[in-house]
C-alpha cells in the first residue's frame, strides 16, 4: 500500500450518521475479482437516482468538492458489513482520509490494511467541520506524523491513533511480510497445541 | 482471579504479544465464499506465499448463487467469481463445499451444522455476521479481505485486545416471543453501536432456555449492534448440539472435549467493562420501521414521532428514514402492508425457523397481493425439512421453495425486492437497498413474517398462534 501522511485538501462534507457499507458500496458491484476499479459505484444509489441521473443535492455530485481527499461524515461510519470494496471504493474514487466521530470495528480496520487514514475527532469538532464545509468549501491540512488536521484557518485539532497502525500508514508496509517474521512463535505455539 | 470466557479465550490463542502492538491472535478456523477472497487469493499469487494451514479452512459458496436453476448463473460476472472460488480451493488444496456439495448453504449455518464451529476456537472470516459461531461459546468476527490474506499466509492476526461487554436478558421470555426478538429489543434499546470496540457476552435465564439455533440468531446480530463479536458461554445444550457432528471428536474423544468446552464458561464473579441488563418479560414480537436495525418497535407500536427523540440528528434520520421507507410517523405497525415475505438468511434458515413459519401458516393461504418465498439455509436443512413435509405445507400456502444460499437477504442474484416495494424479511439488515435499490425492508421472526404473508401487513403473531394452542 502507499504511505500516508500529510494531505492537503478541501474537505467533502457528508452530513449522515451510520453511513453503512451498503451504502458505500452497493452489492450489485461486488463482484469483481480485482481490488481495483470500485471508486465509479461509490455511494452510487446516493449519486445517481433510479433514472440514471445525477441527484443533484448530493455532495459528491457539487463541483466544489471535486478534487477533495478528505471525508468528513458524522458517527458510526462504515457499520454493517466486512467488504473491503467500501475502502478500496473509497481510495479509489480519490479520498485519502475519512474524519468522523466514530467507525465500526471491521472497518476502521479495513482503512488500515489500505493506506487509507480513518481518523476520530470529537462530536463537536466534526460537527464544526461539518457545519464549515457545508456553508463554504473549506481545506484542511492533515498531519499523520504530528497526528493534527488543521484548518487553512489556523484551528488546529488533534487524534489518537495505535502506533501499531501509524507506523504502517506512513510507511506503507505489508503486513504479512511483518508477520512472516514471527513465524518461529507461530510454529511453536502450533507445537504446542499438537503436545 | 476469575475470567469471563472472552479473556480465556483470548488468552489461550496469543502467540505472541509485546506492549504497545496488538497480539499476534492465532485463528482455529477460517471459513471462506466467493465474494470476500478472490482478491486475497490473488494477493497470495503476486506474492508467491502459500496458504500456510488449508486444514483450517473450510469454503463454500452462497452470497452470489442462485436458487433455482442452479446450473444457469445467468450474470457472467457472478459466475466467474463462483468459478474463481473453485479453482482457489482446487490450486490451495482448501476443502470446498461447492453448489453441487451436499454440504453447501449458508456459511455461518454449515459451521455449525458440520460442527466444523466448535466452543473455544478463534473463528474469522470475510463476512461480518461471522459473530453467528459465537453462540457455541467461540470468539468469532467478520474480517476484510486483506486479513483473509493475512490468516490465509500466516493463520494469525494481529489484534487488539477488545473491550468485554455483559448483555445480560433476565426472566423469562413471554408467549410468541422469540430470540429474534431478543436481539431486536436490545439494539433498538442500546442502539447499533452500543457494541463498537467491544465483544459481547451474551448471559441470563432467558438466553440459557434458548436452542443452540435460538442463540445463533442472537450472536448472529451482535454485529448489528456494532460488536466485534457475540458469543454465549457453552452448556449442556451446546454439548449436546455438537455430539456426533460431521467434524467433532467422536466417542471417548469427545468426552474428553466436552469437559474442556463446559470449562470455558465464564466464572462466578468475573468482570466485563461494560454491563447492560434487558428485561425478557419486556420483549415482545419486534419490527424494524426504519434504515437501520435499531430502528425498530414492538409490534403493538407504532412508527415513532420526530418529537420522541432528543438530538436534532436522531429527528432527522428519522425523517430520511422514513422518507426512504414510505411512512408516516405515527402509523401503527400493524397498518402497513406489505407485498414481500422472504423467509431465509444465516438469521434465520435454520430448520427451527422453518418449523416455527410452517406452524403459523399450515392450512391457510399467502395473501394475493404478496409475493413469498422460503430459502433454507443449507442444503441440509433443505432436505430435512422436505422430510418432515415441511415443504409441502409452504407449497400448498403458496410460497416459493427455493435453494440454499444468501439471496434476497443481500439481494445479489435474481432474488431483488423492487424498488418501493416493501418486504417482511427474517434477515438481518434494514439499510436502504439492502434487498434492492428502493426496496424497503422490514425486520422480524420467522412467525412474525409468516404471519404478515398471511394477513398481507404487519400483524401480531401471537392472536394467530394463541389459536394454534
Ligand atoms: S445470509 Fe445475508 S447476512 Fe448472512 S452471510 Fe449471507 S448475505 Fe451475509
Amino acid at each position: 500500500m502507499e504511505p500516508i501522511n500529510k494531505v492537503v485538501s478541501v474537505i467533502t462534507p457528508l452530513d449522515r450518521k451510520n453511513v453503512d457499507t451498503d451504502q458505500i458500496i452497493s452489492k450489485e458491484f461486488l463482484k469483481r475479482i480485482e481490488r481495483t476499479g470500485f471508486g465509479q459505484y461509490l455511494f452510487y444509489h446516493w449519486r445517481v437516482d433510479a433514472d440514471g441521473n445525477e441527484v443533484k443535492d448530493f455532495v459528491l455530485n457539487d463541483e466544489r468538492f471535486k478534487d477533495s481527499k478528505i471525508l468528513v461524515a458524522h458517527e458510526n461510519f462504515g457499520c454493517g458489513s466486512s467488504r473491503e470494496h467500501a475502502p478500496w471504493s473509497i481510495l479509489d474514487y480519490g479520498f485519502n482520509v475519512v474524519i468522523a466521530p466514530s467507525f465500526a470495528d471491521i472497518f476502521y480496520n479495513n482503512c488500515m490494511k489500505n493506506g487509507l487514514l480513518p481518523i476520530k475527532l470529537n462530536v463537536s469538532e466534526v460537527e464544526e467541520l461539518l457545519a464549515n464545509g457545508l456553508q463554504h468549501a473549506s481545506a484542511v491540512e492533515v498531519n499523520l506524523e504530528e497526528q493534527t488536521v488543521i484548518g487553512l484557518d489556523g484551528k488546529r485539532y488533534s487524534f489518537t491513533i495505535d502506533p501499531y497502525y501509524k507506523e504502517m500508514l506512513l510507511n506503507g508496509w505489508d503486513e504479512i511480510a511483518l508477520t512472516i517474521q514471527y513465524e518461529a512463535h507461530i510454529a511453536s505455539y502450533e507445537e504446542l497445541q499438537r503436545a | 482471579m476469575a475470567k469471563n470466557i472472552i479473556e480465556k479465550i483470548w488468552d489461550q490463542h496469543i502467540v505472541y504479544e509485546e506492549k504497545g502492538k496488538p497480539d499476534l491472535l492465532y485463528i482455529d478456523l477460517h471459513l471462506l465464499h466467493e465474494v470476500t477472497s478472490p482478491q486475497a487469493f490473488e494477493g497470495l499469487r503476486l506474492a508467491k506465499r502459500k496458504v500456510r494451514r488449508p486444514d483450517l479452512c473450510f469454503a463454500t459458496m452462497d452470497h452470489n448463487v442462485p436458487t433455482r436453476n442452479r446450473d444457469a448463473i445467468k450474470d457472467p460476472i457472478a459466475k466467474k467469481q463462483i468459478d474463481t472460488l473453485q479453482t482457489n480451493c482446487d490450486e490451495f488444496g482448501i476443502p470446498l463445499a461447492n453448489m453441487d456439495h451436499p454440504d453447501q448453504g449458508i456459511v455461518h449455518i454449515i459451521g455449525p451444522e458440520l460442527g466444523l464451529t466448535q466452543p473455544g476456537k478463534t473463528i474469522v472470516c470475510g463476512d461480518s455476521h461471522t459473530s453467528t459461531h459465537g453462540a457455541f461459546g467461540a470468539i468469532s468476527f467478520g474480517i476484510g479481505t486483506s486479513e483473509v490474506e493475512h490468516v490465509l499466509s500466516t493463520q494469525t492476526l494481529w489484534q487488539a485486545k477488545p473491550k468485554t461487554m455483559e448483555v445480560r436478558i433476565t426472566g423469562q421470555l413471554g408467549f410468541g416471543v422469540t430470540a429474534k426478538d431478543i436481539i431486536l429489543a436490545i439494539i433498538a434499546k442500546f442502539g447499533i453501536d452500543m457494541g463498537t470496540g467491544h465483544i459481547i457476552e451474551f448471559t441470563g435465564e432467558a438466553i440459557r432456555n434458548l436452542t443452540m439455533e435460538e442463540r445463533m440468531t442472537v450472536c448472529n446480530m451482535s454485529i448489528e449492534a456494532g460488536a466485534k463479536a457475540g458469543l454465549i458461554s457453552p452448556d449442556e445444550t451446546t454439548v449436546a448440539y455438537l455430539k456426533g457432528r460431521k467434524y467433532v471428536p467422536q466417542d471417548c474423544a469427545f468426552e474428553e472435549a466436552a469437559a474442556k468446552w463446559l470449562a470455558l464458561a465464564t466464572d462466578e464473579g468475573a468482570n466485563y467493562d461494560t454491563v447492560v441488563e434487558i428485561a425478557a418479560n419486556e420483549i415482545e414480537p419486534f419490527v424494524t420501521w426504519g434504515t437501520n436495525p435499531s430502528m425498530g418497535s414492538g409490534i403493538s407500536s407504532h412508527v415513532p414521532y420526530a418529537a420522541d427523540f432528543d438530538s436534532e440528528s436522531d429527528k432527522e434520520a428519522l425523517k430520511k428514514a422514513l422518507v426512504y421507507m414510505g411512512l408516516q410517523e405515527g402509523a401503527p405497525l400493524t397498518s402497513i402492508d406489505i407485498q414481500h415475505v422472504f423467509i431465509g438468511s444465516c438469521t434465520n434458515a435454520r430448520l427451527s425457523d422453518l418449523r416455527a413459519a410452517s406452524k403459523v401458516i399450515a392450512g391457510k393461504k399467502v395473501h394475493p397481493s404478496v409475493t413469498a418465498i422460503v430459502v433454507p439455509g443449507s442444503r441440509t436443512v433443505k432436505q430435512q425439512a422436505e422430510q418432515e413435509g415441511l415443504d409441502a405445507i409452504f407449497l400448498a400456502a403458496g410460497f416459493e421453495w427455493r435453494e440454499s444460499g444468501c439471496s434476497m437477504c443481500l439481494a445479489m442474484n435474481d432474488d431483488v425486492v423492487p424498488a418501493g416495494e416493501r418486504c417482511a424479511s427474517t434477515s438481518n439488515r434494514n439499510f436502504e437497498g439492502r434487498q434492492g435499490a428502493g426496496a424497503r425492508t422490514h425486520l422480524m421472526s420467522p412467525a412474525m413474517a409468516a404471519a404478515s404473508a398471511i394477513a398481507g401487513r404487519f400483524v401480531d403473531v401471537r392472536e394467530m398462534q394463541a389459536t394454534l394452542v
